[in-house]
């Protein structure tokens, strides 16, 4: 067998993998082509009882084709539509990764607009399920384009619930667990702000907070790991088409 | 045949005079999804306007939006699904056109049209709280739990004058199938409205509703819809599976004139499209 190049956005797949460790058999949601990769790394190595999406209707025992539904492919296992993803959501038999167009050092996270919401500078998609889903289950960021403009002192709107919103009967089922980027994973201290868990092999720790809008330490972060030789053939056959590098060079 | 009493069809020409301004209107379909495109254009062809929009937002409010008959919208997202924004939508809300919005999680929003169709006047649940939902929507309320110490949001039941949906198939009388993955919430919908406008692909007789397809498809029952119209490919560009798949050509082309600086190009998209 040829030597394989370890790319950065193997590495990325392979810290996502890593945050659904342990979860269990609940319903995986990834948003993006690292995450949904990540996910199905996941169920195909230490985690074999989580439960995929096909991102439409299915739970899927055999997932689809990348970025595909059960109608191209695969086995479903359930009948999911949304209607019966808020119940899911409710009964907190999920584990989400979630985009972010703004986080905050206390993973406050944004999809909502930028700006004044009452007229936005930017309007964006809408808050989504991102209040719901971070009041009652385990929720991961996934931010493929790491920068300033993303990692701000605040956002604009508070759709997905930091942890200093989350007080009284909203904390009760709130789980904020790693934010994975293209250049490092995050995670929070005791008070609840945004850390440095590990930095990607090849960034610099300058590098890292210039693109980061609020201080962090990474001097002594450890590297984060790259995947083993039977994680990238995982990793291969799942993405033969290299969809991932798309979203991380 | 004469009309019997249960004969609700309606020409698409009419559906316009059911509406007025003013009205709370409820779309059906999700994002760039099953949209009831069909009953939306004949909205925007009509003096309609000064409307309250309830939907979970595909190209419907961006178009109803771009032609300014959005007074008031109560979403949780507008997405065109393969491309994540309605650049008519954003540029309504970035240039202030939509003097209101009540921007809720998704959850809520289901929370609401239950509410709505149980003439209820709110439902719990436990989205929303700690969020910006709560700055934002300042009328929303918190409620404590009678029996233990669990505070929830108090979504407000949302009651509609209208329903707008689309689904594949119905007979005369309204009963309307859905033959694709998902219903979304369309018969949510119906239930919280006075009055549902259907749209179909085919209207067939009763027995033919369930001669190839499991009685399980009868999404929404004729005591909940008032009008049915078939308009064939009435959910296009967005997808109606599985009679078809979104038109991602068309959408482009509808994103490409939306984008336009020009606004000639959003004219000539339109005299096309409408």
């Amino acid at each position: 067998m040829t030597t394989q190049t370890i790319t950065r956005a193997d590495i990325c797949v392979a810290a996502v993998s890593d945050a659904f460790k342990g979860s269990g058999e609940v319903l995986a949601h990834a948003v993006g082509i690292v995450p949904a990769i990540g996910v199905r790394l996941a169920k195909a190595t230490h985690t074999p009882e989580l439960a995929l999406s096909d991102g439409e209707a299915f739970m899927m025992a055999e997932a689809p084709p990348l970025l595909k539904t059960a109608a191209a492919g695969g086995t479903p296992e359930a009948w999911v539509p949304f209607r019966s993803i808020f119940d899911i959501v409710a009964s907190g038999r999920r584990h989400s990764m979630m985009g972010a167009s703004q986080i905050d050092r206390y993973g406050n996270q944004n999809i909502s607009s930028i700006g004044d919401w009452r007229q936005p500078k930017r309007q964006l998609i809408g808050v989504r399920g991102a209040p719901g889903n971070t009041v009652n289950h385990r929720v991961d960021y996934w931010v493929a384009k790491h920068s300033a403009r993303i990692f701000v002192d605040r956002v604009d709107v508070a759709s997905g619930v930091g942890n200093d919103r989350a007080v009284g009967t909203a904390a009760r089922f709130h789980d904020l667990g790693v934010i994975v980027t293209n250049l490092a994973v995050f995670g929070y201290d005791d008070s609840g702000l945004v850390k440095v868990v590990s930095i990607h092999p090849g960034v610099a720790p300058e590098e890292l907070q210039e693109a980061t809008g609020f201080p962090i330490d990474a001097a002594d972060a450890p590297l984060t790991r790259e995947p083993t030789p039977d994680e990238l053939k995982i990793i291969e056959a799942e993405d033969p088409k290299g969809l991932r590098f798309k979203e991380v060079h | 045949m004469n009309k019997t009493p249960l004969d609700k069809t309606l020409p698409l020409t009419e559906v316009a005079g059911k509406l007025e301004s003013g009205m709370t209107i409820g779309i059906g379909g999700w994002g760039s999804r099953r949209k009831p495109m069909a009953l939306v254009k004949e909205i925007l062809r009509s003096d309609v306007t000064d409307l309250t929009v309830v939907a979970f937002g595909g190209p419907d409010v961006g178009l109803l939006a771009r032609a300014g008959k959005i007074r008031k919208l109560v979403y949780g997202f507008v997405s065109l699904d393969s491309i994540p924004l309605d650049p008519n939508f954003t540029r309504a809300r970035e240039r202030g056109e939509i003097p209101e919005t009540s921007e809720y999680d998704e959850g809520m929003f289901v929370a609401g049209l239950r509410a709505g169709a149980n003439r209820l006047s709110f439902q719990p649940i436990r989205a929303g709280l700690g969020s910006d939902v709560m700055a934002m929507n300042p009328d929303l309320e918190t409620v404590r739990s009678p029996y233990d110490d669990e505070e929830y949001v108090a979504v407000p039941g949302l009651r509609l004058d209208v329903s707008l949906i689309h689904l594949n198939r119905a007979d005369a009388a309204g009963n309307g199938q859905y033959l694709g993955p998902d219903p979304y919430f369309d018969d949510l919908f119906a239930m919280a409205a006075d009055t549902t406008i259907l749209s179909v692909e085919q209207i067939v007789s009763t027995d033919d509703l369930t001669a190839k397809a499991p009685p399980q498809t009868l999404l929404v029952p004729r005591i909940f819809v008032n009008h049915v119209v078939e308009a064939p490919g009435g959910a296009h560009f967005t997808s109606c599976d599985p009679d078809y798949g979104r038109d991602e050509e068309f959408q482009k082309a509808y994103v490409a004139a939306a984008k336009s600086e020009s606004d000639s190009d959003w004219t000539e998209f339109e005299e096309r499209y409408l």
